[in-house]
């Protein structure tokens, strides 16, 4: 909501100083959010005189014209009938931008240069002659800015108004609250009764079939009018609000609309069938052309306003184009009319097509108002447009709304905000915005009836806020709550979460936050096949772009699409991990499965370039060998890597894949990702690249555990080389030697990979480290050499391999 | 030499032997070696004074010090090999200079170093900290927050459907309602998390986080309002940061109100970041709506509370500087390794 500063000065006469002005209106609820001035655009319009005139060499009409800037001369191409020599006229200098919106560069016209241009009143929106250069009193000074020599200066605030204060988006709803604010009184327009009568129910009848969405109609007819422009000063007006005048009769509507914040319809009435109107529910597929030239098909719920025969405006949010004011026009009927906030937000959300008109009517219009601002209207297009009223006026009022008197208790104001005020003093401070306050049934209570034109009111709370704000938040003492127990808690999920990313940013990663939407075809991309559960999407009913249209069901293509951006920058050495939801859509209208997924990716080399390593790339072990530490971190117990069997992570290499276990419960996988999944990504680099359900991590993770002895006695370490088919998974030897439970074994560990020369083809060498400890004695050879070579034994038999030579 | 008479070459040896033991370098080891072996030394003085002794001991007495000078000379010959060779090996020469071996820590998101900030105040002042769906029904996201259908508040939030009953939350508000439904007051808590608005422009994401607290309990006042989120303010900044609560909407609460911070930038005194206002919008608050508190059940008369909500990307803007919010989704490794 705009107003300026002369505007307001209207009802409140008086001088203010506009930035404590705007400060305290931001402090009582209504925030400033710009304060400039409308004239702004003349700091570089400058009162120059015309030095010469020559006749331009290339065109008839225009003139060149030395110019003076009171700085230098430039020169001006000028095609005014009035130009001449010694006039005082406005200069716009290049950078000028004009209250249309455009910015006058340095040009040249037909070969001449025109640094600048002179202008006419109209040109610079301060009045409305244009038939030549607007001529300046002589004594005024060459060279200052025009809106200074002039004395032209008028703030506009821009108030960001909540949903709540309807009755503000007005001129008076502010003066309102200045009012309030200064403690003074407003000087209302003086509006004469209109002449009371019967002619207007000759003329005119209205019929409202749906009275509950519309709960008054009240109109007014004019005839003898004549259409044609406004004066300047009603232009002059809207313009500060950022309207477009139209012609008298629509632009009084709007000075109305926005000096009253009732918004009214001025109709051609000799275009109105049986000259009457009807206020009913159109009928579904019924087509109608709105005042912008737009044909719409009507619903059954959207209100219209109708003739005798045919809707003539969609009530509340735009006229029709068969009934608008035409310069022909001659009688007009004023519509000021309440409608119901919900049906008209709906109809303006169903056609995308707000008005100033339905941005008020959504949020509440004074069903009080409605008279007064017919009458208003009525008056000014009597005086503007010669008019004359008939007598009388309509008004139905199916629905009318009884003041709410609500019942305030002091001693509750005073607990809630938290501060110490007597009956009287919030008694002032609601009457200084128009609240009715009488004294209830005690001591402690008061009786208050909001004004019509505050909607928001309904409860003692509301009536608590108005006293707050009133009375100023930031006079009421800070204090503290008593804590009353210690219950305090994290939820497990987010203690665990938080855990997972110290470990993580532990072994070099860092977390990125990637958006949950993706678009369809990234999970093309992952080469997912159609009834994967991947594809079961969430989708959005209004994305704002096809790449986000889909929530994630995977954290994979945004971890992917990020390193793409890196290397795309040049980075190609990235260690990541995101730790988010991800979302598979469930029953129709019950909430998505939503999962917490672990994901994370290392590409590029193990170490960034240093001296120390010549540019190793990371491999597939790198990022195991991470995760088996963050495994042992969280004492995960029984963790296998086993190859992945399932196809449904069609995005790794077939043979470079792992599934993460413990026990035989599955939580996760990892992999290299495949070239053509990196390709379609512009990924050049092998990228290595792991995801965990984060619940089944954390219900795998043991919550506390018990201290372990140390040992007493001193191990003994024998290795085991053996060669067998290089198909063969060091693993499954590894844990056939554990599942023999020799009692002396304590760990066995794969120490050496081997194959190529002095290994035949098809083989490899694998050596195993075995450490044996006794809980009872100092081991020596003998006792354990024959649970040594039956090891190995196993190992021959059992996988077919040969010692080495 | 009056102390060392009568001396043993027994007890020579085990003096020169841990002498020899605590020499630290060649030098010191060559004056020991003065000390015991030299022309002066011990043992040689011991072997002189032979001739003074009873000629029957004379014999065993030689034997035994030609034994011992045996022994020390070889002590003395390892020994200084050793020296040799460790003050040899100390010599070794590095370029301190060069870079050590990468041992390079992750970093986590400015939005979790935020998020866990504003938490951890929270978690001291008594509040828990809970979470809910990402993706949540119409109910909690607005019925049950005093937002009906069709009503203008609902245009303070860009929604994104899912269907006309469910959408992305657009706030972490609809944990109040959840939280208040399971718990009876008193209720303390916080609740970060990730909200999305159909919205994307310079200072507009699509997605971003806010952190949404409620404290419901017997005598619960606006006063106290201002105390926990001044503190809070004071904590997350500093104490000299001035705040200011302003009157404003929002339908779940009544009195609502905006907290201020003195701008960051320029201390107050106006600048291109606070508009030239000299404040910075960091919260919206407000005292619990009635209606909200019978939605879940809770006795009006008896219990008030306040909730309050938060933009984390906002308040990390404010504490690094960060000028472009699209900066936090890009996920370029030099943005998100620059914060601890």
């Amino acid at each position: 909501m705009k107003v300026s500063l002369s505007w307001l000065k209207e009802y409140l006469p008086g001088e203010y100083d506009i930035h404590r002005l705007a400060d305290a209106l931001t402090m009582v609820g209504l925030e400033v959010d710009r304060v400039e001035d409308r004239y702004a655009y003349l700091d570089t319009v400058l009162v120059s005189r015309i030095d010469a005139v020559a006749p331009h060499p290339n065109a008839d009409r225009l003139v060149c014209c030395q110019v003076n800037t009171g700085n230098g001369q430039v020169p001006v191409v000028c095609g005014a009938p009035n130009v001449k020599e010694g006039a005082l006229v406005p200069l716009a200098r290049p950078g000028t931008v004009f209250p249309n919106g455009s910015t006058l560069k340095k040009s040249t016209i037909r070969g001449e240069i025109s640094d600048g241009m002179l202008c006419s009143q109209a040109e610079l929106e301060l009045g409305l002659d244009t038939s030549g250069l607007m001529i300046l009193a002589d004594d005024l000074t060459v060279g200052q800015p025009l809106g200074k020599a002039l004395g032209l200066s008028d703030p506009v605030l821009e108030i960001d108004l909540t949903p709540n204060r309807a009755d503000c988006l007005s001129v008076i709803g502010i003066c309102r609250e200045i009012a309030a604010i200064e403690k003074t009184e407003i000087q209302f327009p003086d509006v004469p009764e209109p002449a009371p009568g019967n002619e207007i129910n000759q003329l005119t009848s209205i019929t409202i079939e749906a009275p509950d969405l519309c709960p008054r109609y009240t109109a007014g007819v004019l005839t003898d009018v004549n259409v044609g422009p406004s004066p300047f000063w009603l232009q002059d007006r809207l313009r500060s609000v950022g309207l477009r005048p139209i012609n008298n009769v629509v632009d009084i509507t709007n000075f109305v609309m926005m000096e009253t914040g009732q918004p009214l319809h001025a109709f051609d009435f000799d275009r109105l069938a049986e000259h009457r109107i009807v206020v009913r529910t159109a009928r579904e597929g019924d087509l109608f052309t709105t005042l912008d030239g737009q044909e719409r098909k009507l619903h059954d719920d959207t209100l219209m306003i109708c003739d005798g025969e045919k809707p003539v405006a969609m009530a509340g949010v735009m006229g029709g184009l068969n009934s608008e004011i035409e310069s022909t026009s001659t009688r007009v009927l004023i519509e000021s009319a309440c409608f119901n906030q919900a049906s008209i937000r709906r109809t303006a959300k169903q056609f995308n097509l707000g008005s100033d008109a339905s941005h008020r009517f959504e949020r509440g219009v004074d069903p009080q108002g409605c008279v007064r601002a017919m009458e208003r209207a009525a008056q000014l297009m009597v005086e503007i447009c010669g008019g004359k009223m008939a007598e009388g006026f309509i008004d139905v009022h199916p629905g009318p709304v009884l003041p709410v008197v609500i019942e305030l208790s002091v001693d509750r104001t005073n607990r809630v905000l938290g501060i110490d005020l007597t009956a009287d003093q919030i008694t002032q401070l609601l009457q200084s915005v128009e609240f009715d306050v009488q004294p209830g049934d005690s001591d402690s209570r008061l009786s208050v009836t909001s004004p019509s034109f505050r909607m928001d009111i309904s409860r003692p709370e509301d009536l608590m806020e108005e006293v707050a704000r009133l009375y100023g938040y930031n006079r009421i003492p800070t204090t503290f709550p008593a804590i009353r127990d210690s219950r305090a808690t994290t939820s497990p999920a987010i203690s665990f979460r938080e855990r997972l990313k110290a470990l993580m940013t532990g072994f070099g990663f860092i977390e990125a936050i990637t958006y949950s939407f993706n678009a369809k075809r990234d999970y093309d991309c992952l080469n997912f096949s159609a009834d994967d559960p991947r594809r079961r999407f969430v989708s959005l009913l209004n994305p704002l772009s096809e790449s986000q249209s889909v929530m994630r069901t995977s954290l994979v293509p945004g971890l992917l699409g990020t390193v793409r951006h890196n290397i795309n920058q040049q980075l190609r050495h990235i260690k990541l991990f995101e730790i988010g939801q991800t979302f598979i859509r469930g029953d129709e209208n019950a909430l998505p499965d939503q999962k917490e997924i672990l994901s994370g990716l290392w590409t590029g080399n193990r170490v960034e370039n240093t001296w120390h390593d010549q540019n190793t790339p990371c491999d597939f072990y790198d990022l195991k060998g991470v995760l088996e530490g963050l495994l042992t971190a969280l004492r995960v117990e029984a963790t296998r890597f086993t190859r992945l069997q399932s196809d449904g992570f069609p995005y790794f290499k077939p043979d470079a894949a792992a599934e993460i276990l413990s026990g035989t419960t599955p939580i996760g996988v990892m992999g290299e990702v495949s070239t053509s999944v990196c390709d379609t990504f512009d990924i050049d680099q092998p990228v290595f690249l792991f995801e965990m359900d984060a619940a089944v991590l954390a219900s795998v993770t043991p919550s506390t555990r018990q201290a372990r002895l140390l040992p007493r006695y001193p191990s003994m370490n024998r290795d085991i080389t053996i060669i067998v088919d290089r198909n063969i998974e060091g693993f499954t030897l590894q844990n056939h030697l554990y599942q023999l439970d020799e009692p002396l074994v304590e760990s066995i560990q794969l120490v050496d990979v081997f194959e190529g020369k002095s290994i035949p083809p098809g083989k490899k060498s694998l050596s195993f480290r075995i450490t044996y400890r006794s809980e009872t004695e100092t081991l020596v050879d003998n006792a354990i050499n024959d649970i040594h070579q039956r090891l190995a034994r196993h190992l021959v038999k059992n996988f077919d391999a040969a010692l080495p030579a | 030499m009056s102390k060392t008479v009568p001396e043993t070459i027994e007890q020579i040896q085990e003096e020169a032997l841990n002498a020899v033991a605590s020499a630290r370098t060649p030098d010191d080891l060559q004056a020991l070696s003065t000390r015991y072996l030299g022309r002066k030394g011990a043992v040689t003085r011991f072997l002189r004074n032979i001739s003074s002794l009873p000629p029957d001991q004379r014999p065993t007495a030689g034997k035994e010090a030609n034994k011992v000078k045996k022994a020390l000379e070889a002590v003395f010959s390892e020994t200084a090999d050793r020296l040799a060779q460790n003050s040899a090996k100390d010599k070794t020469a590095i370029d301190v200079s060069l870079p050590g071996r990468s041992a390079v820590r992750g970093t986590l998101h400015p939005v979790t170093l935020i998020m866990r900030q504003i938490c951890d105040i929270f978690s001291r002042l008594g509040f828990s900290v809970a979470e809910g769906p990402e993706i949540e029904t119409d109910y909690y996201n607005f019925e049950a927050l005093n937002f009906p259908r069709n009503h203008p508040a609902r245009d303070m939030q860009d929604t994104f459907f899912v269907s006309e009953d469910i959408v992305l939350r657009t706030h972490t508000s609809p944990l109040q309602v959840r939280v208040m439904e399971k718990q009876s007051p008193p209720v303390r808590v916080v609740a970060p998390g990730k909200v999305f608005r159909c919205d994307s422009d310079l200072t507009h994401t699509p997605m971003f986080h806010q952190v949404e607290g409620l404290m419901v309990d017997e005598n619960i006042s606006f006063g106290d309002l201002k105390g926990i989120l001044t503190v809070f303010v004071h904590q997350m900044f500093d104490d000299q940061t001035s705040i200011r609560f302003r009157p404003s909407f929002f339908p779940f609460t009544e009195p609502s109100a905006e907290v201020d911070i003195q701008c960051v930038m320029c201390r107050g005194r106006g600048c291109r970041v606070c508009s030239d206002t000299g404040w910075l919008e960091v919260l919206g608050s407000g005292m619990v709506h009635p209606a909200v508190l019978e939605n879940v059940g809770y006795d009006t008369h008896r219990y008030t509370g306040f909730a309050f909500g938060m933009g984390v990307e906002r308040i990390a803007m404010m504490k690094y500087g960060i000028d472009d919010l699209r900066k936090f989704f890009e996920n370029d490794i030099r943005f998100l390794t620059q914060f601890e």
